[in-house]
C-alpha cells in the first residue's frame, strides 16, 4: 500500500471533513430522567387518568404481584421443546406443497442476489499533448458476502490505438464486515498480452475511503500491485468532491511493459460530480500523474514525459 | 374532501346499515369507484366489510397520490384495503381471491388463531397461487384494534394492507362520540423491488438528508470526523424516506385533505395504525392532548400525551377532545422528518388548522451505539427489576470499551443530557465498536455483523430518536400498563437472549447473526406454555419494531406481572435492549421478524415453534 499517499488523502479528508462544524450539540438521548423511582406498590387505585410525569411509572396497581427479578442467565429450552426444523404446516396442507414453498420463501429472506453496474470513470482527458480517454467500469452479481465481479479499465487517446486496457473476473467473498477477498484473472486486451492472477482486497477504510488493491501474477511470473482509494466528499445533497489516488508497483523491472521495479506510477485526481439522479452524475476534474523511479527512466528512454496534468469532464453512473 | 368512516356506533347506525356483506361506502368511495371502472385507478380510502363470510380480493392496479403514478396492489380495489369489521365470539370465514399473476397471501396482524391460518407462505401455509381462493376459518377470540395485510414478496409496500377492528363483547371500556381509523402509510412510485435493490447496492440512495459541508447539523469537526471513522452516518435514521415516499393518511397524502369531523366538546376515538413498510411516525395534534386507551389492540390504563412515536406495525388508540379551535392537524412525522402525513379533525367540512413546519432531523448519537452511561433510564430498568442483568455491568463494559472520558465522570449522575455531549466532544479513538468478545457464544460473527453494543441497557423508556428533548410529553413504553390483568403471570422459567445484528453497508439483517435463510430450519423452540423471558439486544444503530405472529407478550416495563401491557411489537431502540415476557400457549409455527419490511426481506426473521399439549418432542 502507498501509506504516504493514503495519509496525505487521509489528512486532506479529515480537513474537508471538519469545515462546516458547529460547535453545538443537538443531539442526545435526552429523556432521562433523574433518580430512579422505585414501583409504587402501595398506590391508590389508577384513577381514570393516571398522572403523565416522565413516563418512569403509572402507578402500577399492585394486584398482589410482586416484581420478580426474574431469570438472569440463559438457559438452553428444555426437552419438550422438541428439536428438529419447523415443519407443523405440512400436517395441514402437505409436506409437498410446503417444501417447495418453504425453499421458495426462505431464499427471498437474506442471501439474495443483486445485480450492480457501475461506471466509476467515464471521461474524456484533456491535456499538453494529445488529448486521450478513460474507461473504468465495475459490474457485480451476486448476495451480500459472495459475488462475482467484472472490472475492465482501459485508456488511450484520441485517433490512436488504445494504450492499455484490461478485464478482471473475479470471485469476491467476504472476509469482514467492510471488506472483500477478490480472487481471479486479469487479461490484458492492449499492448503485449499477457494474463494475470489476481488476489485483491476491495472494500471501506475507516474514514470512509472506498479502497481496491490488488496483486497480480502475470503468466511471465511477474509481480505487480496496484492500489486505489477514492472518498465522496458531500458539498450539498447533489454537489459531490471526490478526491482519488492510484498507485502502481513493481517488483522487478518489466522492460517490455516499461515498468521499473519499486513504485511505478501514481495518479492524483480531484472530481467534481452533480447528481442529477444518484445514478447519474456528470463531472468536471483535474488529474496529475506521475512514472517514478525506474519507470520514469524507461518513459524518458522512450521519449515520454513522465508527469501529465490532465482536466477530465465525464459520467458516473450506475444502476 | 373525504370523510371516512365512523365506527362509533351512531355513526353505524346512521352510516352503514347492519350485517351486509359491503355496508354501504361513504360518498367520496362511491363517487371514485366509478371512475376506476374506467381508468383501473387503485381507490384510496376504504370501505368495510362484516358478516360471518367475507369475501376479499386481491388485485394489482395503478394507484394515484398527489399527481404521482405507480403501480398498486389493492384488496378489493382500495388502498388500504376494506376495513374487515369483526365481533369477538363470532366464527368468521374470509375467502381470499387472488387476482395477481404472483403468489399472495393476507397476515392478521395481532390475532390470536390456529397457526395455519396466519398467513405466511413458507412458514404456516403454502401461500394462495394466481387466481386461486383460499379460506380462512377461525374463531375470533379477542377485541381491538388490529390490521392485516400481506406476507408475500414485497406487495405491503404496494398498497395491499387494510384495519381490522374488534368489537368486544362486554362493551367498550371508554365511551365516546366518534371513532375513526387513522392508517398511516407509504406511497412510492417505485417498484418494492428496485427499493430492496437499491438498499442493497447503494449505500444511502434514499437518504436526502445525510451530512454534506453545507448542512446545519449541529455536529463539531471532530463527531463528523469519528462518524466517518467509523464508517456509519448519524443520519441512518430511515432506509427509506420522503421524497421517494409520500406518506398517507388513510390512503391519501398530505395535500389530499384527509379529514375526520367533530362536534366540540364530544370525545374521539382514533385508532392509529402503522401500516408503513418502513417507517416509524411521530403524531401530535398541536393544542389537543391525546388519551392513550389502548396499544397493539390491549386495553392500557388511559395515560395522556402530547406525542407519541408509533413503530412499523404497531396500532394505537386515542382519546381526544376537540374544543375551542373549528380544527386541529393530526401531524404525523416520518421519525427522519424527511416528511409527514396528515390528516384534519374538522369541526366542518373545509375547516382546517394551520400545518407545522417539519422540525429539525434528528441524529444518532454515542447512545445509539449502546455506549451509555449517567443515569439513563436503562439502568434504572434494571435496578428496578432487581438488577435483572445490567446494572452494575455498565460501567465496567465501558471501561472495558476504552472510551476516553473516564467511568468517574459516568457514575456521577449529572444528569442524561450531559452525558452524550461528554461523550460527542470527546475522541473516540481506540473505542471498538465491534467487540466481540461482548457477544455470546451462540451468535454467528462474521461479515454480516459490523457492531457490536458496548453497554446495552434497557430503553423501554425511551420515547424513540428525536423526542427524547421535546419539552412536551410523550409516550414510552414503561408508561403502558394493562387494563384487564394478565393471565399468567408466573416468573419465567429461562431467559432467551436474542442478537439484533446487521451490516449497514451490505445491507444485511439478522437475528443472532445469522439472516433467515441460514436458520429457516432452525426454530426458536417453546415447550407447551412454557412461560420465557426474552431479552433482545440491539447490536445495530438502528430502531427495529420487533413483531411475533400469534401471541402477544407482555412487556417488562417495571410494571408488576399482572399489568405488564401486552403488545406483538416492541421496538428495540438502537445500541438497547428490550425484554418480554411470553406464555408460549400457542402451538404450531410462527413468524417473528423486524417489522421494517426491507430489514425482514434483508434477514432478520426467524420461525418460533411451539410445541402442542399432545405433540411429543
Amino acid at each position: 500500500m502507498s501509506r504516504p499517499a493514503l495519509a496525505a488523502l487521509a489528512l486532506i479528508g479529515s480537513a474537508l471533513a471538519s469545515a462546516p462544524g458547529l460547535a453545538q450539540d443537538h443531539s442526545g438521548p435526552g429523556h432521562d430522567h433523574g433518580a430512579k423511582v422505585p414501583p409504587r406498590e402501595a398506590a391508590p387505585p389508577a384513577p381514570a387518568q393516571p398522572q403523565v410525569d416522565d413516563g418512569e411509572d403509572t402507578a402500577p396497581q399492585s394486584g398482589g404481584n410482586e416484581i420478580s427479578p426474574g431469570p438472569t442467565m440463559e438457559t438452553p429450552p428444555p426437552p419438550e421443546a422438541g428439536s428438529g426444523p419447523p415443519r407443523a404446516a405440512d400436517a395441514i396442507w402437505g409436506a409437498d406443497v410446503m417444501a417447495a414453498e418453504r425453499h421458495r420463501e426462505h431464499a427471498a429472506h437474506g442471501d439474495f442476489p443483486v445485480l450492480w453496474v457501475q461506471a466509476d470513470r467515464l471521461e474524456a482527458q484533456v491535456r499538453d499533448g494529445a488529448d486521450g480517454y478513460l474507461w473504468d467500469l465495475q459490474v457485480y452479481y451476486g448476495g451480500p458476502t459472495s459475488r462475482f465481479w467484472f472490472k475492465s479499465e482501459g485508456e488511450g487517446a484520441f485517433g490512436e490505438k488504445i494504450e492499455q486496457a484490461e478485464v478482471q473476473v473475479l470471485w469476491s467473498g467476504a472476509v469482514a464486515p467492510y471488506w472483500d477477498l477478490q480472487l481471479g484473472l486479469r487479461q490484458d486486451i492492449a499492448g503485449p498480452d499477457t494474463t494475470h492472477a489476481v488476489i485483491g482486497v476491495q472494500g471501506l477504510a475507516p474514514y470512509m475511503f472506498e479502497v481496491d488493491a490488488a496483486l497480480f501474477i502475470s503468466h511471465r511470473g511477474d509481480v505487480t500491485a496496484r492500489v486505489e482509494a477514492e472518498i465522496d466528499q458531500r458539498i450539498t445533497q447533489r454537489l459531490i468532491l471526490q478526491p482519488r489516488v492510484e498507485a502502481g508497483f513493481s517488483l522487478q523491472d518489466i522492460p517490455q511493459l516499461g515498468i521499473g521495479a519499486g513504485l511505478d506510477k501514481v495518479e492524483l485526481g480531484l472530481r467534481l460530480r452533480y447528481e442529477i439522479t444518484r445514478e447519474f452524475a456528470p463531472y468536471i476534474g483535474v488529474e496529475q500523474s506521475w512514472r517514478v523511479g525506474g519507470s520514469a527512466d524507461y518513459a524518458r528512454a522512450a521519449g515520454e514525459k513522465t508527469r501529465a496534468t490532465s482536466f477530465v469532464a465525464g459520467l458516473r453512473f450506475w444502476f | 374532501m373525504s370523510e371516512p368512516i365512523n365506527l362509533s356506533r351512531r355513526g353505524l347506525i346512521r352510516g352503514l346499515g347492519t350485517g351486509a356483506a359491503l355496508a354501504a361506502a361513504p360518498a367520496w368511495a362511491r363517487g371514485a369507484n366509478l371512475s376506476e371502472q374506467a381508468t383501473g385507478l387503485i381507490r384510496a380510502g376504504f370501505d368495510e366489510v362484516r358478516g360471518p363470510v367475507i369475501d376479499l380480493s386481491v388485485g394489482a392496479g395503478m394507484r394515484m397520490v398527489q399527481g404521482r403514478r405507480g403501480r398498486g396492489v389493492a384488496v378489493n380495489g382500495s388502498v388500504p384495503g376494506p376495513l374487515v369489521r369483526l365481533r369477538e365470539g363470532q366464527n368468521i370465514r374470509l375467502n381470499v381471491t387472488n387476482h395477481l399473476d404472483e403468489d399472495t397471501s393476507i397476515h392478521w396482524h395481532g390475532l390470536l388463531l390456529p397457526f395455519q391460518f396466519d398467513g405466511v407462505p413458507g412458514v404456516s401455509f403454502p401461500g394462495i397461487k394466481p387466481h386461486q381462493t383460499f379460506t380462512y376459518e377461525f374463531p375470533v377470540r379477542q377485541s381491538g384494534t388490529y390490521w392485516y395485510h400481506s406476507h408475500s414478496g414485497l406487495q405491503e409496500q404496494s398498497g395491499h394492507y387494510g384495519p381490522l377492528i374488534i368489537d368486544p363483547v362486554a362493551g367498550e371500556p371508554v365511551r365516546t362520540d366518534r371513532d375513526y381509523i387513522l392508517l398511516l402509510s407509504e406511497f412510492t412510485p417505485l417498484h418494492p423491488k428496485f427499493i430492496m435493490q437499491r438498499l442493497r447496492t447503494g449505500e444511502h440512495y434514499f437518504n436526502r438528508q445525510l451530512p454534506s459541508w453545507t448542512d446545519k447539523y449541529p455536529m463539531i469537526g471532530e463527531e463528523r470526523r469519528m462518524w466517518a471513522q467509523m464508517r456509519m452516518s448519524p443520519t441512518d435514521i430511515a432506509d427509506v424516506s420522503a421524497p421517494t415516499y409520500t406518506y398517507l393518511a388513510n390512503g391519501r397524502g398530505p395535500k389530499e385533505g384527509m379529514e375526520y369531523l367533530f362536534t366540540p366538546g364530544e370525545k374521539v376515538r382514533l385508532r392509529l395504525i402503522n401500516g408503513g413498510a418502513m417507517t416509524y411516525f411521530n403524531v401530535r395534534i398541536p393544542g389537543l392532548a391525546m388519551t392513550v386507551i389502548a396499544a397493539d389492540g390491549q386495553n392500557v390504563r388511559p395515560v395522556e400525551v402530547d406525542e407519541l412515536q408509533i413503530a412499523v406495525g404497531e396500532t394505537y388508540d386515542v382519546v381526544v377532545e376537540p374544543r375551542g379551535e373549528e380544527a386541529y392537524a393530526i401531524v404525523c412525522e416520518s421519525m427522519d422528518r424527511s416528511g409527514m402525513a396528515l390528516a384534519m379533525l374538522a369541526s366542518r367540512p373545509g375547516a382546517r388548522a394551520p400545518v407545522p413546519a417539519l422540525r429539525e432531523p434528528p441524529l444518532l448519537t454515542m447512545a445509539d451505539m449502546g455506549m451509555n452511561h449517567g443515569p439513563s433510564d436503562g439502568c434504572q430498568a434494571g435496578t428496578d427489576h432487581g438488577g435483572m442483568d445490567h446494572g452494575g455491568m455498565d460501567h465496567s463494559a465501558m471501561g472495558h470499551a476504552g472510551m476516553d472520558h473516564g467511568a468517574g465522570k459516568a457514575g456521577t449522575g449529572d444528569g442524561g443530557q450531559a452525558a452524550p455531549k461528554g461523550a460527542s466532544g470527546h475522541s473516540m479513538k481506540g473505542m471498538p465498536m465491534r467487540d466481540i468478545s461482548l457477544l455470546p457464544p451462540d451468535v454467528a460473527i462474521g461479515p454480516g455483523l459490523d457492531m457490536v453494543s458496548m453497554a446495552p441497557v434497557d430503553k423501554l423508556g425511551d420515547p424513540g430518536l428525536g423526542l427524547r428533548d421535546v419539552k412536551h410529553r410523550v409516550l414510552n413504553y414503561r408508561m403502558l400498563s394493562a387494563l384487564e390483568p394478565n393471565a399468567d403471570t408466573r416468573e419465567p422459567s429461562r431467559l432467551l437472549e436474542i442478537h439484533l445484528t446487521g451490516n449497514m453497508e451490505r445491507y444485511m439483517w439478522s437475528f443472532d447473526g445469522r439472516m433467515f435463510d441460514a436458520v429457516s430450519d432452525v426454530p426458536i423452540r417453546f415447550a407447551w406454555k412454557e412461560r420465557v423471558r426474552v431479552k433482545l439486544v440491539n447490536n445495530t444503530m438502528m430502531a427495529h419494531p420487533i413483531h411475533l405472529h400469534g401471541m402477544f407478550f407482555e412487556l417488562v416495563n417495571g410494571q408488576p406481572p399482572a399489568h405488564q401491557p401486552r403488545k406483538n411489537i416492541v421496538t428495540v431502540q438502537p445500541g438497547a435492549s428490550a425484554t418480554f415476557d411470553l406464555t408460549a400457549n400457542e402451538p404450531g409455527d410462527w413468524a417473528f421478524h423486524c417489522h421494517l419490511l426491507y430489514h425482514m426481506h434483508g434477514g432478520m426473521m426467524q420461525i418460533v415453534t411451539v410445541m402442542g399439549p399432545g405433540d411429543k418432542p
